[in-house]
């Protein structure tokens, strides 16, 4: 990456320091920031105490950058500028524009899709585990199974989770609330032979539970909500997925028929 | 019966080594040549019987007896589509028929038996044996969950049927399934696989550690948070965290130590803004973290002695509540009382308060 980087500099400047940033290999998680951001200079409160060569640094990411420096004092020069480049991010992410453009990634998949096998391939958000810079790696928030995981490309696994911050996904759906993705109670169950395993079915059954406790917390705070397949019925939707073998080509349908059904009767 | 035909590997070995089989383990040819084992895959499996030979390396033979059996092969060759001139099935001829696109249908035939053979033979001894081997160095992966902290994974399907879902992998952690991270495999048939190994494994080694080495470390500090909310929490014994003292070494057939060490507290993600924690009203809060919960005292999950417990009318009907109980009930409790002596036992020789705990806490439910 550093090789590139220094190639590309050092043959031409026709294309932008953060144009070129965001569309090298690696950074793909990262959205260009607007440069009226980047010149105000309160967006930056704080940043010149974390970034050495603070000022050049800013220079180059802002194309501005016109020292003679050699290729030690350069690459320094780079380093910070990709860290201050990367800090200022995790605060324009957070901004009505940063938030669209990361918004527009989202549904692009550029972030990847949860591996979880249940949350069916749903878009991942960005995240880090810290605000402070090189505490931990990002991480990805999969907004289905509320669960974070790491990026599968090790070219990924190495950026710093600072530069997108704890609060970013969070405030995304607070903003865009209708963005929210519904929420399944579907998951894996363990079988041996066609036999639900034990351990594993008391763990369910009691999470569950909770889940229900969460649905009766939920209507005492006024907040209406209802998982896709609605509480009680995932046992007979994990059921049909498992049983009907046979007739497994219209096993979706059938998931969906036999779960409204299973409320009905469970409700009444 | 001869082995390969000049070939330095073997068909298995040269099917477990091409890119994307790094998952498969190599089914000993004992395991294939006994017919038991196989029984059943005739009806699945289009060209079994090439297919069978292309696996065990075998030549062809020509004698009389096979030819018949051949004879019923060949109509199913028909149904397939086979586009083979019917010319080329003159006996003797076989052999050297045997070519291009024969050939490709032979092997995918075979990929399919090998398979299914396969998915039969990594929940026999031997064979899972060999998995227990991949799956310590590490064959497999990890888990891609953050709080699993890189816990192993085994490869499962979601169905025993061929050709219906890609290979998944299993967390013992969490107790849920991922996508491999690598695309290679996502043409390897889940069936292949089957839905049975992945627990069956993790029954057969139940002393195997599943969680990550880390986890023992990270264990004494949430013991340590929870003990300090304790006053707090008094008020619902339900939720008070008994020390480990406390916890049965097995719960529900698992060793409590290996039960999920990828969920419950401190392991369920907690969105944050800005330092503060999403609520539960906010119309977006967090929804999900049932699925990665597990209660701290695990005994919760013993649904017999938890039944046992809600259920007495009195609260010391554990002890002499059995004459106010119908006898269905009664018998209950009596096998109740005994899966949970030994747990008794052990609180009474700790601490002497805790002994009528159960007793207290019935009352407080009921």
């Amino acid at each position: 990456m550093m090789e590139d980087f220094n190639s590309e500099t050092d043959s031409d400047y026709t294309s932008y320091w953060r144009d070129w940033f965001v569309s090298s290999r690696g950074n793909e998680y990262f959205c260009e920031i607007d440069e009226d951001y980047l010149t105000d200079r309160f967006n930056l409160t704080g940043l010149n105490t974390e970034v050495p060569y603070y000022q050049y640094a800013l220079d180059l990411v802002t194309d501005v950058f016109d020292l003679d420096a050699d290729d030690d004092l350069r690459e320094q020069i780079e380093k910070s500028a990709r860290h201050l480049y990367g800090l200022v991010h995790a605060r324009y992410i957070v901004t009505t524009r940063g938030l669209a453009k990361m918004l527009d990634k989202y549904k692009k998949c550029d972030f990847g899709k949860c591996p979880r096998v249940i949350c069916d391939g749903h878009p991942l958000l960005p995240m880090g585990q810290s605000d402070l810079p090189s505490m931990s790696t990002v991480k990805l928030y999969c907004p289905k199974c509320e669960d974070i995981y790491n990026p599968k490309s090790s070219r990924h696994a190495s950026i710093d989770g600072a530069y997108f911050g704890t609060s970013f996904h969070s405030i995304l759906f607070q903003v865009y609330p209708a963005l929210s993705p519904e929420k399944s109670v579907r998951r894996y169950e363990p079988r041996i032979y066609g036999f639900k395993v034990h351990a594993a079915a008391a763990l369910a059954r009691w999470q569950d539970n909770q889940r229900e406790d969460l649905h009766w917390r939920l209507r005492d705070f006024g907040v209406p909500f209802k998982f896709i397949e609605d509480s009680d019925s995932e046992d007979e939707d994990v059921d049909y997925e498992y049983t009907e073998k046979g007739t497994e080509g219209s096993k979706d349908d059938k998931v969906v028929g036999d779960t409204a059904s299973g409320r009905m009767d469970l409700n009444n | 019966m001869s082995s390969s035909e000049g070939a330095p590997e073997s068909w298995i070995s040269s099917f477990c080594s091409l890119m994307g089989h790094e998952f498969f383990a190599e089914v000993s040819e004992d395991f294939i040549e006994d017919d038991f084992n196989l029984t059943g895959l005739q009806s699945q499996v289009p060209m079994y019987k090439e297919a069978l030979e292309m696996i065990l390396d075998v030549e062809p033979e020509d004698d009389e007896e096979e030819e018949e059996e051949e004879e019923e092969e060949e109509d199913d060759d028909e149904i397939l589509g086979d586009e083979r001139p019917l010319g080329y099935r003159r006996a003797g001829d076989r052999r050297h028929a045997r070519v291009a696109s024969d050939l490709s249908v032979i092997e995918s035939s075979a990929e399919l038996l090998y398979g299914l053979i396969h998915q039969r033979y990594i929940t026999s001894r031997p064979g899972i044996q060999q998995m227990l081997e991949k799956y310590e160095m590490q064959h497999f992966g990890v888990c891609p969950r953050v709080n699993c902290s890189g816990c192993k994974v085994l490869p499962v399907g979601r169905s025993d049927t061929p050709g219906q879902e890609t290979v998944k992998l299993f967390c013992p952690g969490c107790m849920d399934i991922y996508t491999p991270p690598n695309s290679r495999f996502h043409s390897v048939d889940g069936a292949f696989f089957g839905t049975t190994f992945g627990c069956l494994f993790f029954m057969t080694f139940p002393d195997l550690s599943v969680g990550p080495r880390l986890d023992a470390s990270l264990s004494p500090t949430s013991r340590l948070s929870s003990s300090a909310n304790r006053p707090t929490q008094s008020s619902a014994p339900d939720l008070e965290t008994p020390t480990p003292e406390e916890q049965p070494l097995e719960i529900n057939g698992v060793h409590t130590l290996n039960f999920c060490p990828g969920l419950g507290r401190g392991k369920i993600y907690d969105p944050k803004i800005y330092g503060f924690k999403v609520s539960e009203a906010s119309r977006v809060g967090p929804r999900m973290k049932w699925l990665r919960m597990k209660p701290r005292n695990i005994y919760e999950l013993d649904e017999a002695a938890q039944h046992e417990r809600v259920t007495p009318s009195e609260p010391d009907a554990d002890k002499d509540g059995d004459t106010e109980m119908d006898p269905n009930q009664a018998q209950d409790a009596v096998i109740a009382n005994r899966k949970k002596a030994p747990m008794r036992r052990r609180r009474q020789q700790g601490e002497a308060a805790p002994s009528d705990q159960i007793s207290t806490r019935g009352a407080d439910i009921g």
